[in-house]
């Protein structure tokens, strides 16, 4: 389905996320983020930049690999994305949320 | 003489190995493949340990009986691989050379990585289902487990056969009803995950199941600590779940080889192609089966048809051709949901498990995403094709390595 997000069209699946990561850009994130009442900051931005990386590597993310990479401390994700730091974060950084195979 | 050495005679080494010797000629190439384990489990049995649905003698057997007579195969543990010289070396200072490395060291269970979890109560009331040891001294504290809150955990992904779990709480749900005791057995399916199904189709049409079954669902939660004085988990937001018995999936991790030989990601994985499954720091290094860390299901059935795949791709390595990125992500399996029911559920890196037939298009017999007796008798017999075919390398008839489309009711692709 299409969701006007930033004033652009965007593809998104039933539950809000990107369906096509190459439609996000900073501006969509902020309005994503708008949306779940948060306004991002640098460390955001960080938090953000490692998830596109472990993306495009197609590794699997969870909350201790967050930990262990040593980007952010666990209490502090959950700050600054409450409410399933991981669902919200993906969803803010146009990628999908972590899944299992069913 | 040139050397192939393959760590690891589990699913998936045994499999190279039954492929390889039938490949290459016997003159030129010599073929080593190393374990420290005597025993060969078939893991899957491990599910239905527990419930003495199977004895501890249908899951175990001498690996070495799986190994093809050509093959030369060492028992010893592995110490360290050695990419730069080509060097693999065994306890008591043993020293293999190869020209070419398969690694299939698969993963093991990581108690260790959540406080409390491994602690005083590891096996009075705290058990995993994912080795043999702890699905057995399950199978004993079930028999005599007189009921409360039973806790179906899963600690983080990826974990090896990802809907284990989910048959598990299913199961107990069958086993319990069975013996009676089901209204003094409260369920709870508790996963990292925003719900015990996590795709479109399959929650639409399966989601069903959790309310038949009366199996609680709690989701997005971050295990942070075990706390075996109070019987609770406790999750990095303080939530909390308490329990009577806790039936949990440990942290997944490479083996510790690939750690010390510094070939791994954080979790031990090695970086592989996906579809060719050579290293991504080695070409004459390959891997397969759950020691890879791509984005495939780490399961038996994603091992085998990687295996078909990986063959020729050593094949063309050996000749100095190009390799083919074929590997697909393909995956096969059966899931129980008790009462002698199963679904039947294939996919692969694009397409998510749908609804359809399996494997003749509009045939079947098999029913895709749907629950059905005739799953369940395939899932049981695959344990006769498992021993029988699948680690020997016969191929599966009608089964190909990559997916087929057809006879299934795609609607679109992720």
């Amino acid at each position: 389905m299409k969701k006007l997000i930033a004033q652009r069209e965007i593809d998104v699946n039933e539950e809000g996320y990107l369906m096509d990561f190459n439609q996000w850009d900073k501006e969509i994130g902020k309005s994503l983020a708008d949306e779940h009442d948060i306004s991002l900051t640098d460390r955001h931005w960080e938090v953000i930049d490692f998830l596109h990386e472990k993306y495009r590597k197609e590794e699997p993310l969870s909350i201790r690999g967050i930990k262990k990479s040593g980007v952010i401390d666990i209490k502090e994700f959950y700050s600054l994305f409450p409410g399933g730091p991981l669902k919200v974060s993906t969803l803010i950084a146009g990628i999908p949320k972590p899944k299992s195979c069913i | 003489m040139k050397n192939l050495v393959i760590l690891g005679a589990g699913t998936a080494g045994t499999m190279m190995a039954n492929h390889l010797i039938k490949k290459l000629p016997k003159k030129e190439w010599k073929i080593t493949i190393v374990d420290q384990y005597k025993t060969h489990y078939y893991q899957p049995g491990f599910l239905f340990l527990p419930f003495d649905i199977y004895t501890t003698k249908q899951v175990k057997k001498n690996g070495k009986k799986f190994i093809p007579d050509g093959a030369n195969y060492i028992q010893k543990k592995i110490e360290l691989i050695q990419p730069e010289t080509n060097t693999v070396i065994l306890e008591d200072d043993v020293k293999l050379q190869y020209d070419i490395l398969i690694v299939a060291t698969g993963s093991k269970t990581a108690p260790d990585e959540i406080e409390g979890m491994k602690g005083p109560m590891w096996y009075k009331n705290i058990f995993d289902f994912y080795t043999y040891e702890g699905a057995k001294a399950l199978r004993d504290h079930l028999r005599e487990w007189e009921g409360g809150k039973l806790v179906v955990h899963i600690t983080e992904m990826p974990i090896k056969c990802p809907v284990a779990p989910l048959e598990f709480a299913f199961l107990a749900d069958s086993y319990f009803k069975h013996k009676g005791m089901r209204d003094k057995v409260d369920i709870t399916f508790v996963t990292p995950l925003g719900g015990a199904f996590t795709k479109p189709t399959a929650t639409k049409t399966l989601h069903y199941l959790l309310e038949e079954k009366n199996i609680k669902e709690v989701t997005d939660f971050n295990i942070e600590r075990v706390d075996y004085e109070n019987n609770k988990i406790i999750d990095y937001a303080e939530k909390e779940v308490e329990y009577d018995l806790l039936v949990t999936v440990p942290t997944n991790m490479g083996d510790s080889l690939i750690e010390r030989s510094g070939m791994g990601d954080d979790l031990n994985f090695i970086p592989t192609n996906k579809g060719s499954l050579q290293t991504l720091d080695h070409p004459n290094i390959f891997a397969i089966g759950d020691a890879t860390n791509i984005p495939a299901s780490k399961a038996g059935s994603v091992a085998h048809f990687e295996a078909e795949i990986l063959t020729d791709n050593i094949l063309r390595f050996i000749k100095g051709e190009e390799l083919k990125e074929e590997f697909d992500g393909h995956a096969n399996c059966f899931i129980e949901t008790g009462n002698g029911k199963a679904l039947l559920i294939d996919f692969n890196y694009t397409h998510e498990p749908v609804e359809g037939t399996f494997p003749f298009p509009g045939v079947g017999p098999l029913r895709l995403l749907k629950e059905s007796r005739a799953n369940h008798m395939g899932k049981m017999a695959f344990r006769w094709v498992y021993w029988n075919m699948l680690i020997k390398g016969v191929h599966i008839p009608f089964v190909s390595a990559t997916m087929s489309e057809k006879g299934k009711n795609f609607q679109k692709v992720n």
